[in-house]
């Protein structure tokens, strides 16, 4: 064999595709010509199935008959499924076994699975869905979660986290305020909605392709009702059109639903939710009422605070354990908590049950603090950023968080000072202090807030990743890990990390369709780990077998292993460089694996969940943000003029795509507090359940005057992959500014006299209400005791 | 494929025929109501164009439909929602998808390298339909504003971006040379000028549909596509129930969503007559299958003052397959044209056989989905009296969004003063009750009276006789009071010029 061992320099070209590159999504090219295949894509086996579900019409009811006799009947229709013909476990729930796939005689929501009809259109199926004939017992809902509370409905117990005496604090504090605020829940709203088609293969086993952040559960799941054992499932996924947690827990209900299909009647079958349905029947981000009492100096430094939190959890528990575990967590947001009870109480409602949305909760406490900052602010008649100021977290004291973690990377007061000099704040201020003095009816506002989200799953068993990777002989590498690409650009990210390791250019490197049977185990793409977690993993699975290859080079170029240098697709051994695929081919005729796996755990992190305290997150992510808003104070109909945004990514694996998750998750945020509304009537049933109804953010919305900025130069102070930074999540909450600018507008039409009432999302309707509500007050104050 | 003059004939036998991209496509024994889309991803498996809502609300599923032009050498485009299009609409047509702008050698089209280019697309599923709305766009004007953007965005929705880089690609897609030869946008190849080239699929198209009633029948269902308006009266006549197609923006969704079955449909979209607009000196004579698109800007040279009310009405793709004539007939009391067109006195032409009458809008509507049509009757035309010197018109469309929403409350105000006094006034909402309705009480404590604040105040007042709205996911009945009341107010302070209102979307602009 013929070496071409070559003696020279080292090229010091970065390989291309490395990280800190701003490349396009891996799949960017089939997105824009219509070739990326998403599940619905994938060509369709011969005599697919196509399934449609039959709902509860009732948001509590016992199930006094269920004739199927005419869904059977219908034109096209093949087969008729309930809980009866599941021959495993009649459960898709993630946590506890309170999901039925098929109700069993009891329905606790509008939109609740009983049966499936399998036909040979997916129009039939449909159709034939709506001919059952379904006697309901009805019994009494309970609707909304103030009402759970007060009837002690609960899916999981209330938890407390408390540190000093918030009482003793509260009573002694010079100043104090009370109240109550209501916040909406939101649709994840992906594009793609749920899907998934089961192919049956020999020996019972099943192939399932679902649109999900969670393989893993699916094949568990998908075995446990189908009466299989993981072994005997394989459960793929290449993208989805969008998930935002919508797709963690929820794609089993159908991934199970389309596999007993299958099994039963020996096709394949897809189950494809028309979009109405899928808002109706799955989960979506919490609404929640949230009841506090805070204590406060004349500077506005809060001396004592207590929530008590009240969750609509939906009819059972899903991820709501967690989801409001991470609002307890983040109810300090930026801000040192000294004396502190949160109290949290996890409803259970009679409407569908709700799960992970971008942000896991945090979003909701965050807005509480928010909210009560502001409140503490309009009381003293202070700037709100001044008391956001005297509130946040110190650098060396004042830094231990209510679960006692000791923030050791806070970046708030530099980042937030940068910020305010680049978005004028200050100027801006006045200027519109200024303008409302003039316009009658037009109104001004502005708020700057800051984000500190903290990442790591809470379930510390969780943070862990498994990668594959395979390199062939012409040099090219196959590359798979446990994550699941939802439009993040997680593969793109990952692939970047290989191509700097192995220093070979990144369109060597293929990365594959998440699948069950490579990386088993998996954890959930979620609570923004993606790139930390797989990043790090398929990084050590390259790593071995880049030290396999060094060594080897080593041996046959012999020279010390440490003159061994992978650079710019090029090995560089000693004096003599080869390619590195020239290196590969010698390595594989001396019989030198080339595949490894890799895995990974987070370090560092600890917590004790019985006492809410200990190190949950590795590390905290930063961001902060200014809206400016313009409010018609005779409609309610608002704008966002400008919002100027700083984040923190550390050291960017991929700007072009931190940038897109900045923008993105701000947008939704905006969204969620502004627009989109989610309304039930009193027969619990959804009545914002399609685009036309449910109105998120059109280009319009998106502010003329947008400037975005990554913070430069902000390696993550931990270990991280490339000293990067989780980016998923934490942006949403940036738009928490859009509200409390529109607050502050509103607070304008009443010469800023007293704190309006606005209630999220701060639709028109809630604008012009918090409007005449506050002119209505006049020049009343808010309720005041002194201690 | 030539088709026999024994297929013409015979309806059994007729085909929809169109060009998909360059290749033409006949089609028989097809569901009338089989949509666009389905045909696209079940049928062909052409799967790059996607469904995300099928109510025409998403923009997932944006293709681009190509027509001849009134002078028949060139070629319109227009975007629509493929989700809510029926097939056999597409009948003398030209469709382009995603898939069509993509040259045989995989090079991308400018739209679909710019959008690449800006990091565009994060899941990609809203994708393809942004690029049939850029391409759309990218056509029609030469440099577009971001106004002019957003306007064109105003139906696709997209959940990861943000949007910011899909402006960015907005903007900077006219600078990218122009695609390549094979590609789907054929007015770039070469072998010709580019008007050489839309003249060959122009002719192809003139070719493809003749001058006969197309008609379909499938199992027990059938489709009629009429192209003069004496045979359509006659169908219409002898097929009481069938189900009149314009746009289909209502239609499309019974189907797509409700299931419904509707075995005669009855397609206005090629009734040559119905497709005119026309100006004498008292009115504005626009057909009743004009699309919003084509009859807003003649609407707008005589009422500018309507420009925000139609900016607001659905999205560029709807308005582009929507008509006029169809959002009157459907009658919702949520249908954003009728208050307006209401307050100005508009009367409708109807025709039944071959028998001929004209009705004021307002005594259209009689209750919730019931109009004054009969049996066998249909809309024809919709005469809006011109501008009277001394009148002042607006409409305010108020709604959760701006873009492609449906109006929370909708009102529609005409005054005429004589010095300080109100000689006439018509005031209509919709929103405040079943139909798009007058607010007689309210005019009469305006009429006569002075046009001041006080006089205002009562009169605002008084809506509460006039309406009695229900609150549902949209609003709440105390909103839709207070926002109607408010709305008059306005329209009084924007008239007698005591105020700095302004609209909070031009503000911001
Ligand atoms: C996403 C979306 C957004 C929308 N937004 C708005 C909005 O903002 N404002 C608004 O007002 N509407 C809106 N609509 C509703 C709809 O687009 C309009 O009502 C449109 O004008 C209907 O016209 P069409 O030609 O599509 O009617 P079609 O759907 O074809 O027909 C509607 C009804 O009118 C009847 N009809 C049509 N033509 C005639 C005729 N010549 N004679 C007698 N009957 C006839 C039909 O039989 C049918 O009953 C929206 C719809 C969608 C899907
Ligand atoms: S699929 Fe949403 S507009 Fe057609
Ligand atoms: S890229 Fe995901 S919806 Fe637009």
């Amino acid at each position: 064999m013929n070496t071409r061992a070559k003696t020279g320099t080292q090229s010091s070209v970065p390989v291309q595709g490395g990280v800190g590159q701003a490349l396009a999504h891996d799949s960017g090219h089939l997105h824009v010509s219509g070739g990326a295949l998403y599940t619905d894509d994938i060509p369709e086996p011969r005599n697919l199935l196509h399934v449609a579900i039959g709902t509860s019409a009732h948001p509590h009811a016992k199930l006094k008959k269920v004739d199927l006799a005419p869904v059977l009947a219908a034109p096209g229709v093949v087969a008729v499924l309930g809980a009866e013909d599941i021959p495993g476990e009649n459960n898709f729930g993630p946590v506890l076994a309170d999901d039925p796939i098929f109700s069993p005689g009891l329905v606790q929501y509008v939109g609740q699975s009983i049966f499936a009809v399998a036909a040979h259109s997916y129009t039939e199926a449909r159709r034939a869905a709506r001919l059952a004939k379904i006697d309901y017992e009805l019994l009494e809902p309970i609707l909304d979660p103030e009402e759970a509370v007060r009837r002690q409905s609960f899916v999981l117990p209330t938890e407390t986290i408390s540190r000093g005496d918030s009482r003793k604090a509260l009573r002694k504090a010079l100043h104090h305020l009370q109240g109550k605020l209501k916040l909406g829940g939101q649709d994840q709203f992906y594009l793609e909605g749920h899907i998934a088609m089961a192919v049956p293969r020999e020996d019972g086993d099943m192939l399932v392709y679902s649109s999900t952040q969670h393989p893993g559960e699916i094949q568990h799941k998908v075995a446990h009702a189908l009466g299989k054992t993981s072994k005997d499932i394989v459960v793929e996924c290449r993208r989805m059109g969008g998930a935002f947690g919508g797709k963690e827990s929820q794609p089993a209900l159908f991934a199970c639903i389309a596999a007993l299909v299958a099994q039963q009647t020996g096709c394949a079958a897809k189950v494809r939710l028309d979009r109405d349905d899928d808002m109706i029947m799955t989960g979506k981000r919490h609404d929640f009422v949230v009841g506090y009492e805070v204590g406060f100096d004349d500077e506005g430094r809060i001396q004592g605070i207590e929530f008590e939190y009240a969750a609509r959890c939906g009819m059972s528990a899903d991820l709501s354990g967690a989801v409001n575990d991470r609002t307890m967590f983040h109810s300090d947001n930026a801000y040192f908590l000294e004396n502190v009870t949160i109290v949290s109480h996890r409803c259970k409602t009679h409407t569908v049950s709700n799960t992970a949305f971008r942000g896991f909760g945090g979003p909701q406490g965050m807005y509480a603090i928010e909210y009560v900052v502001d409140e503490i602010a309009r009381y003293l008649k202070l700037d709100p950023l001044a008391v956001r100021k005297t509130n946040f977290y110190g650098t060396d004291d004042r830094n231990v968080t209510p679960y006692e973690q000791t923030i050791e990377d806070n970046i708030l007061h530099e980042l937030v000072a940068q910020l305010e000099a680049s978005g004028d704040y200050a100027e801006r201020r006045s200027d519109i202090a200024e303008f409302n003095a003039a316009s009658r009816f037009l109104k001004r506002g502005i708020a700057l807030t800051p984000v500190k989200f903290g990442i790591s799953f809470t379930a510390t068993h969780l943070n862990q990743a498994g990668a594959l990777l395979h390199v062939y002989t012409d040099g090219t590498v196959h590359l798979n890990h446990g994550g699941t690409e939802m439009g993040q650009g997680l593969f793109t990210k990952v692939s970047q990390v290989v191509a700097e390791e192995l220093q070979i250019d990144i369109d060597r490197i293929k990365i594959t369709a998440s699948d069950t049977s490579k990386v088993p185990n998996a954890s959930a793409t979620a609570a923004s780990s993606g790139s930390d977690l797989n990043g790090k993993a398929a990084q050590l699975a390259a790593r071995t077998v880049k030290d396999r290859l060094r060594e080897f080079a080593a041996e046959h170029f012999a020279v010390s292993a440490d003159a061994v240098e992978f650079r710019n697709n090029r090995v560089q051994a000693g004096k003599q460089t080869v390619s590195f695929t020239e290196l590969v081919n010698l390595a594989f005729f001396a019989r030198v694996s080339l595949s490894s796996t890799g895995f990974y755990r987070t370090p560092k992190i600890h917590y004790d969940r019985k006492t809410f305290s200990g190190r949950p997150f590795y590390y905290y992510a930063y961001g902060a943000a200014i809206a400016e808003v313009v409010v018609d104070t005779l409609t309610g109909e608002y704008r966002v003029i400008r919002v100027d945004i700083l984040h923190d990514c550390g050291k960017s694996l991929n700007p072009a795509i931190d940038l897109g998750q900045v923008e993105g998750g701000f947008v939704q945020g905006m969204g969620w507090l502004t627009g989109e509304e989610l309304w039930w009537n009193d027969k619990g049933e959804l009545k914002t359940h399609a685009p036309s109804t449910y109105k998120i953010p059109v280009c319009s919305d998106l502010p003329v005057d947008f400037r975005v900025q990554l913070l430069e130069s902000a390696a993550n102070r931990e270990e991280t992959i490339h000293r990067s930074k989780a980016v998923g999540e934490p942006p949403l909450m940036l738009a928490l500014c859009v509200f409390h600018a529109l607050k502050d507008a509103v607070a304008a039409a009443a010469d800023y006299r007293a704190s309006p009432h606005l209630d999220a999302p701060a639709t028109p309707e809630a604008v012009l209400r918090a409007v005449d509500e506050l002119r209505a007050r006049g020049t009343a104050q808010p309720e005041r005791q002194t201690g | 494929m030539p088709v026999t003059d024994k297929r013409r004939a015979d309806p059994q036998l007729q085909a929809v025929r169109f060009l998909l991209d360059g290749e033409i496509v006949s089609l028989t024994d097809i569901d009338p109501t089989r949509t666009v889309l389905q045909y696209l991803r079940e049928d062909l498996r052409r799967t790059g164009t996607k469904e995300g809502c099928a109510e025409g609300d998403c923009g997932a599923c944006t293709v681009v439909l190509a027509e001849p032009d009134q002078s028949g050498q060139g070629l319109r485009l227009r975007a629509i929602n493929s989700c809510i299009q029926f097939l056999p609409t597409l009948h003398g047509k030209q469709l382009l998808t995603v898939e069509s702008l993509v040259a045989a050698d995989g090079t991308l089209h400018p739209v679909q390298r710019a959008l690449l280019d800006c990091h565009a697309s994060q899941c990609g599923f809203c994708t393809p339909g942004f690029v049939m709305s850029l391409f759309a766009l990218y056509k029609s004007q030469p440099d577009a504003t971001r106004r002019d953007i957003d306007v064109a965005l105003a139906g696709n929705l997209c959940r990861c971006t943000g949007y910011r880089p899909i402006v960015d690609a907005a903007n900077t897609m006219y600078s990218y040379a122009a695609a390549s030869e094979t590609d789907g946008d054929w007015t770039h190849r070469a072998g010709g000028s580019a008007g050489d080239q839309e003249r060959v699929i122009c002719r192809k198209l003139v070719e493809l549909a003749d001058d006969s009633t197309l008609s379909l029948t499938s199992g027990d269902k059938r489709y009629f596509a009429p192209r003069d308006i004496n045979t359509l009266a006659e169908l219409v006549e002898n097929h009481p129930d069938a189900c009149i197609l314009a746009g289909g923006t209502d239609v499309g969704l019974w189907v797509s969503k409700q299931l419904r079955e509707l075995p005669t449909l009855i397609y206005t979209g090629d009734v040559a007559d119905l497709q005119t607009v026309t100006t004498d000196d008292a009115c504005l004579d626009i057909g009743a299958g004009v699309t919003i698109n084509d009859a807003v800007p003649h609407l707008l040279e005589h009422y500018p003052e309507y420009e925000e009310l139609f900016l607001r009405f659905a999205s560029p793709p709807i308005r582009n397959a929507g008509t006029l004539g169809g959002n009157i007939a459907n009658g919702s009391p949520i249908g954003d044209s009728m208050p307006a067109l209401i307050t100005l006195g508009t009367r409708l032409e109807l025709r039944k056989g071959k028998t001929t009458r004209e009705l004021p809008l307002d005594e259209f509507y009689l209750a919730y989905q019931e109009t004054a049509l009969q049996p066998g009757e249909f809309v024809t035309r919709i005469k809006i009296p011109l501008p009277e010197s001394g009148r002042e018109v607006r409409s305010y469309k108020i709604s959760k969004r701006f873009d492609q929403d449906i109006s929370a409350v909708c009102g529609a105000f005409s005054v005429e003063l004589d010095g300080s006094r109100v000689r006439d006034i018509r005031i209509a909402y919709g929103g405040l009750a079943a139909t798009p309705k007058r607010a007689l009480e309210c005019e009469q404590a305006l009429l006569a009276h002075d046009w001041n604040e006080a006089s205002v105040q009562a009169a605002m007042a008084m809506l509460d006789r006039d309406y009695a709205p229900i609150g549902d996911m949209r609003a709440s009945d105390e909103y839709r009071r207070k926002v109607g009341k408010n709305l008059l107010y306005k329209f009084y302070l924007e008239t007698s010029g005591t105020s700095d209102v302004a609209s909070v979307y031009e503000y911001a602009r």
